[in-house]
């Protein structure tokens, strides 16, 4: 009984230390990448016939004639009408916020080197309600970038490579035109592929930049819950007639990782928990062979099955709840020493120690493992106490 | 079942009525035919005693009539009600409120006190308060001479103690019917004749029906009645 107690309380601690490591890595990513790129991205529109985008005011001007193509949905690159189109997304009570940015890829040139950039211009106004950028700043500020037209904001990467600090001027240089900015902030989202090329500028600097006076944007949109993000996109779409990407379905590969690895922890980790209820119900049979004697005569004094059955069945309720407590209590423990051990991790994030998620759920979920399998495993011993006649056994005692 | 306390029932009414038990024991090659037809009537306020050579069917017989056991063939009724074929439920509450059972070797519960092991009966009948099991319990240790040893360990008891604290347990919900096997076998002379005058007193008080088993001549001799058992029948 004593194992079976011990493996439940690891099983259970276990249980919870890798379910918040797990998962507590898989929000720290989550976070980290809607900080860099916002909960929701509406970028190219359907080319549907017939359908308008739906204003907040007025109604949409149709302008595109395709024929309908079911299983091949055509796009044209970017938003259209992104004033009607903003004020349509606002109108979502979900939305907290509109962004809109373009994106293209120019060549950075610094006095010691050239780097290919990928530049987003942004209204930095915008741009701060549905990202974490500015928490991502190290060096230099917002304020400097929002009211110089020719500043930028580095990634950190790319400043290094660069050797660009702040105050520092460089050069963009697109289709064989070169634009000179000032460096007044350098970021550092965590994601390393995102940390070596990005750059912000002004939306107006990087349609001039890139020669696009109008058109091929997209938004990035913040909202209110960031669960319910895919609910909101699939709406959004629907009403927008445009391609909505919620960062479930941006980051669906990694996404995937993550929760695989929660799954397969949690399933390693159970097998401790169900080895102690085989060890658990080899005692509690044994106990139930050795003690036939006793359950005869608490039956022939008027006990009833379920009297008998419910003796069995407590042992296992106390060895459940003092090993669910005490794994509780371990796992908490663990959880806590863990957090605070020093790890150095770069690339899809980065992290300078362990990242733990503290979630109720662990608990409850280790608690039902826990539960399930020693209900079982002391279920049937109970049973079998309970079948047991008592003119039989007595008789095969009474020599 | 009904909800009586167990009051003395009118004479006409026996407590139990046995017709034609039949019980085998074993398995295939080695089954024997224990019990042959057993006729039985037990009347309120008697004392019964049943002799016979060893193995001819005496404890086999106690364990059908105690409800412990199924038979083969026939019927019981105790108070009237048929119980030979009632459910796992119905005659576990009759063990409960109607029967009193004296195992021929002394069974108590080891873990327990002798105080423990009489209350055990009260307990699950849950028709008095803690405090008055207690009292109870110390009563009916009492009447057996054990009422100095009321705490002590099952374990730590003789053999004859134990048998008395078995015969205090079966006093504990004031049966209708007691049924004991040999319930003197392991006591001496002065300690068989105080457990037999108590019951014999009980008997008179209370109205209970006693069935007892014993090789005791003398002991027999003062029971109202006296059966003789052989190959599993009763015989004149
Ligand atoms: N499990 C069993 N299988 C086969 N035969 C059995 C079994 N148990 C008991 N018997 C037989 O049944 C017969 C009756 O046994 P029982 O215990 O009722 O005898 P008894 O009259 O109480 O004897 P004693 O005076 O020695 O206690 C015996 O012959 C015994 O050998
Ligand atoms: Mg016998």
């Amino acid at each position: 009984m004593l194992m079976s107690l011990a493996g439940i309380v690891f099983g259970v601690g276990f249980f919870i230390v890798t379910q918040a490591q797990t998962s507590g890595f898989e929000k720290f990513y989550i976070d980290t990448i809607i900080g860099a790129d916002s909960p929701i991205r509406i970028e190219d529109r359907f080319q549907l016939p017939g359908v308008a985008i739906k204003g907040a005011g007025g109604e949409g001007e149709e302008t595109d004639f395709y024929t309908k193509t079911d299983s091949n949905r055509k796009y044209t690159r970017g938003i259209e009408y992104p004033n009607k189109l903003r004020a349509a997304v606002e109108d979502f009570s979900d939305v907290t916020a509109v962004s809109e940015v373009l994106q293209g890829d120019a060549r950075a040139i610094s006095s010691f080197s050239e780097e290919l950039a990928n530049v987003l211009g942004i209204r930095i106004k915008d741009h701060l309600q549905v990202t974490d950028i500015q928490n991502q700043i190290k060096w230099g500020s917002i304020d400097n970038f929002r009211f110089n037209p020719s500043s930028v904001l580095l990634s950190i990467g790319l400043a290094e490579r660069l050797q660009l600090q702040i105050g520092d001027y460089m050069l963009f240089e697109y289709a064989g035109e070169t634009r000179r900015y000032k460096v007044v902030g350098i970021f550092e989202t965590g994601i390393s592929q995102i940390d070596k090329s990005r750059v912000f500028m002004q939306l107006g600097e990087a349609r001039a930049l890139f020669k696009k006076p109008f058109g091929q944007a997209f938004f990035q949109i913040g909202v209110r819950n960031v669960e319910q993000a895919g609910l909101l996109a699939e709406r959004l779409e629907e009403a927008l007639n445009h391609n909505v990407v919620p960062w479930q379905e941006r980051e669906r590969s990694w996404l995937q990782v993550f929760s695989v690895l929660r799954i397969s922890s949690a399933i390693t980790v159970s097998t401790i928990i169900l080895i102690s209820g085989l060890g658990m119900f080899n005692t509690l049979a044994m106990l139930v062979m050795e003690k036939t004697r006793e359950i005869a005569i608490l039956r022939s004094i008027g006990y009833t099955r379920q009297d008998i059955s419910r003796i069995f069945l407590w042992q296992g309720v106390l060895v459940l709840i003092a090993g669910t407590v005490c794994g509780w209590a371990f796992g908490a423990g663990v959880t806590l020493a863990i957090s605070k051990l020093p790890i150095k991790i770069r690339g899809i994030f980065t992290a300078d120690s362990f990242v733990v998620n503290w979630d109720i759920n662990h608990y409850i979920w280790a608690a039902v493992v826990a539960g399930i399998t020693v209900m079982i495993a002391s279920y049937i011993p109970a049973r079998r106490a309970a079948a047991l006649e008592p003119g039989t056994i007595i008789r095969g005692t009474s020599i | 079942m009904s909800t009586e306390t167990p009051v003395p029932t009118p004479a006409s009414q026996p407590v139990l009525r046995a017709e034609n038990l039949h019980r085998s024991l074993g398995e295939g090659e080695s089954r024997v035919h224990v019990l042959r037809g057993i006729n039985l009537q037990l009347k309120p306020a008697m004392t019964y005693s049943v002799a016979g050579p060893s193995g001819c069917g005496k404890s086999t017989m106690l364990y059908l009539l105690g409800l412990l056991d199924r038979q083969d063939k026939g019927q019981i009724w105790i108070r009237g009600e048929l119980m030979s074929d009632a459910s796992d439920a119905e005659r576990t509450a009759a063990r409960s409120r109607h029967i009193g059972f004296v195992f021929q070797f002394h069974f108590l519960l080891p873990e327990f006190s002798a105080a423990e092991n009489v209350m055990l009966p009260m307990k699950k009948l849950g028709a008095r308060s803690p405090e008055e099991m207690r009292s109870r319990a110390e009563y009916l240790l009492g009447l057996v001479g054990l009422g100095a040893k009321a705490d002590r360990l099952a374990t730590h008891l003789s053999g004859g103690e134990q048998q008395r604290v078995a015969i205090a347990r079966s006093l504990a919900n004031d049966p209708a019917l007691l049924l004991a096997d040999e319930p003197t076998g392991n006591l001496d002379v002065a300690n068989s004749n105080m457990v037999f005058d108590l019951l014999q007193r009980l008997t008179r008080e209370t109205g209970q029906a006693i069935l007892m088993v014993t090789h005791n001549p003398e002991l027999a001799e003062r029971t109202d009645a006296r059966l003789r058992m052989q190959d599993g029948q009763f015989v004149v």
